[in-house]
């Protein structure tokens, strides 16, 4: 152990002078995660500072594993975690002032196993996210949406559609329990009751069984031939997500982007922006098969289609292969409570579901709905409402 | 306070881990080597099956700790993870005072009253059953599954390690808990719950850590048989299976294998016992016919 392995994480060989740059180095490493889309918090530094103290700082595997159990939050996290990694301890710093040295500083070895892979493989590095693996393997030109703000007509157009679905997303029954109705006495009420009346069963508390909003999943289609429509779609799923925080929003196209989070900005402008920006395949190809197998995968499965009602909103152009399509169609339909499909042309005179994709989607889909407009997204709500 | 169980490094850890029948890789490892140093909770997510209960139970065992598991649930409460008041014994006990035969001379109302608080009456939930219960490992499981007003709580009590009663006072943990949380994401849990805690996605073991897990688990399985069945799981998770099969998946299938007899994996008891490990028709179907041919003339590994 020389000084030179002191620039990055050592403090305990070279005593507390060293402590600034552990810290610098750290605090520039959590940014870098932050750029790259981790979200790695001020709270998530310090836990990681606190960490260190209690691993070998020149075993480059605990240093990695210190780091990747404090910054890391979400399995999508692993494969940002390890290319900033990589590129933090691997590259001298220009700001560093005193850049490590190459050689056989902990760095560069810590570099040069990256990534020691997933728990427990050694031998099949591969497999540490298959996900973003075939993501990566694709080469294409990915686009943004134009973001524009809203005209004032939009703008009213959103508000409508939230007081058009405000009160009417489809509710379910759920375990937990209410006071009042008539359908089940509360025994440990009544007894806690009996306590205020010297043991007697006085009043008799009943309850019921509580509803909720179902889950509404939308899926929405970006591709460039539902490019006209994929706006309209968006600005529906925003005031659906304003109206009920279980709803959850995805876009399809050659990746499968989860926009949830940026859609539930209060703000129609911010919120479409965010959500643009993070949409990488805007107007581009359409893979509805694979992604939405990749949604099924990652998600659907787990639980969030899981009695939810889910709606796609696509054309049914498939590029890949429409098989796979109604493959996965069927599974959604198994998890789903009812599944809704917005094809923007069913409006339009003389349609008939003719698109491979569309064929193999068909048996799997309980509503099929225009939407091309706010007046066909009315009908869509009711569809909802209903279901 | 905590010395007493801390380990010198990972590798100690992961030792001792091992020990109690736990093979741990250097990422569970330094994971549970800094929840035990830092007082951290560990945040576990990873496909059902990779061992993420089994990681709890060992955490406890190794260091001379009890589990204590709180299983999530839609609608789980407060009264329900941490305490209630058992009032048909508050009941019987109020009345035994009031109007029994043996009712003392100086009855005093207000104390019987206090009287019905007493810690007797306290039913112990995992939550609180962790705290006093100490050293103790909480696992809670399936942290997901709960409303999200449950994790506000939960984060309350974390940060403290203690809890309050209003009839009784405060309940502070001497040692507090070792805590492992584990999600299988079928939401969202929220940041404020994930920052307190060391994340780590637990993977599914390498070849050669499988078979060690299979053949710690089964006493006396052969060891081609374990090599068989773990190679056989490792191209079974690469196929894209609705379901890919866990550890928990391949030490199941192995001990049906062992119950026929088996001391080698072949098409027709692999067909035979396959519902051990495949749990979606689908993934039977394409595994029958992709995979299950290939057992037929010399095994592929």
């Amino acid at each position: 152990m020389n000084a030179a392995d002191g620039a990055v994480i050592d403090r305990r060989d070279d005593g507390p002078e060293e402590q600034p740059d552990v810290v610098e180095t750290m605090t520039g490493f959590a940014w870098a995660l932050r750029a790259a889309g981790v979200n790695a918090g001020r709270e998530r530094l310090t836990t990681c500072l606190t960490a260190l103290e209690h691993v070998d700082p020149v075993d480059p595997e605990a240093v990695y594993w210190t780091c990747r159990v404090s910054f890391c939050s979400e399995p999508d996290d692993q494969a940002r975690f390890d290319a900033v990694f990589g590129r933090w301890f691997l590259e001298a710093d220009p700001e560093d002032p005193e850049p490590a040295s190459a050689g056989d500083a902990p760095i560069d070895r810590l570099a040069a196993r990256r990534p020691p892979g997933a728990p427990g493989d050694r031998q099949e590095v591969v497999e540490e996210d298959p996900s973003s693996a075939t993501e990566a393997a694709d080469v294409e030109v990915l686009r943004h949406r134009d973001v524009a703000l809203l005209a004032d007509a939009e703008r009213d157009e959103i508000n409508r559609m939230i007081a058009l679905l405000a009160p009417r997303v489809g509710r379910r029954r759920t375990l937990r329990r209410a006071r009042g109705g008539r359908e089940r006495l509360d025994v440990g009420r009544t007894v806690r009751a009996m306590l205020g009346t010297g043991g007697e069963p006085v009043r008799l508390v009943r309850d019921h069984r509580r509803d909720k909003p179902r889950r509404l999943v939308l899926l929405i289609d970006v591709s460039g031939s539902m490019a006209p429509y994929a706006d309209v779609v968006l600005r529906f799923a925003h005031a659906a997500a304003r109206v009920s925080p279980a709803t959850e929003v995805f876009t399809l196209g050659t990746h499968l982007t989860r926009v949830t989070r940026q859609l539930r900005l209060r703000d129609p402008d911010h919120a479409l922006s965010a959500a643009g920006a993070a949409i990488p395949d805007w107007s581009g190809g359409t893979r509805l098969g694979e992604t939405l197998r990749a949604f099924l995968d990652r998600w659907g499965q787990r639980g969030l289609a899981r009695r939810a009602v889910v709606v796609i909103a696509s054309d049914g152009w498939e590029r890949g292969d429409a098989a796979l399509l109604g493959e996965q169609m069927a599974r959604l339909a198994r998890l789903a409570h009812r599944v809704v499909w917005i094809n923007p042309h069913r409006g339009k005179a003389g349609f008939a579901p003719a698109t491979a994709g569309m064929v193999a989607a068909l048996p799997s889909i309980d509503d099929l709905v225009a939407g091309h407009s706010v007046a066909a997204l009315t009908h869509v709500a009711e569809v909802i409402a209903r279901a | 306070m905590i010395q007493s169980r801390t380990f010198a490094d990972p590798a100690a850890v992961a030792a001792a881990l091992e020990r109690v029948g736990y093979l741990a890789d250097a990422g569970v490892a330094t994971a549970a080597h800094l929840a035990l140093r830092t007082g951290r909770p560990l945040f576990l997510e990873g496909d059902p099956g990779v061992g993420k209960t089994a990681l709890a139970q060992a955490l406890a065992d190794i260091t001379d700790a009890r589990l204590v598991r709180l299983q999530c649930y839609e609608g789980i409460d407060a009264s329900q993870a941490l305490y209630d008041w058992d009032f048909p014994r508050q009941i019987l006990h109020l009345r035994a005072m009031a109007d029994g035969p043996d009712r003392p001379e100086g009855y005093d109302p207000a104390r019987a009253e206090a009287s019905l608080y007493d810690r007797r009456f306290l039913l112990d939930r995992p939550i609180l059953q962790a705290l006093e219960g100490t050293p103790a490992v909480l696992l809670i499981d399936e942290i997901d599954r709960a409303d999200d007003e449950f994790e506000a709580f939960l984060l309350e009590v974390l940060a403290d390690n203690a809890v309050t009663i209003p009839e009784l006072g405060t309940i502070r943990a001497v040692t507090p808990p070792i805590v492992v949380l584990t999600s299988n994401r079928t939401r969202e849990v929220h940041d404020a719950l994930k920052r307190r805690c060391f994340y780590l996605w637990v993977a599914h073991p390498d070849f050669e850590r499988e078979v060690q897990i299979v053949r710690g688990h089964l006493a006396d399985v052969p060891d081609r048989l374990a090599r068989d069945v773990a190679g056989l799981m490792g191209t079974l998770r690469t196929m894209d299976l609705l379901k890919p099969p866990g550890v928990a998946e391949s030490i199941d299938w192995t001990r049906a294998l062992q119950v026929l007899g088996a001391t080698r994996l072949d098409r027709t008891n692999a067909t035979a016992t396959l519902g051990a490990a495949i749990k979606y028709r689908e993934d039977q179907v394409r595994v029958e016919r992709e995979v299950l041919p290939q057992l037929d003339g010399a095994l592929v590994l």
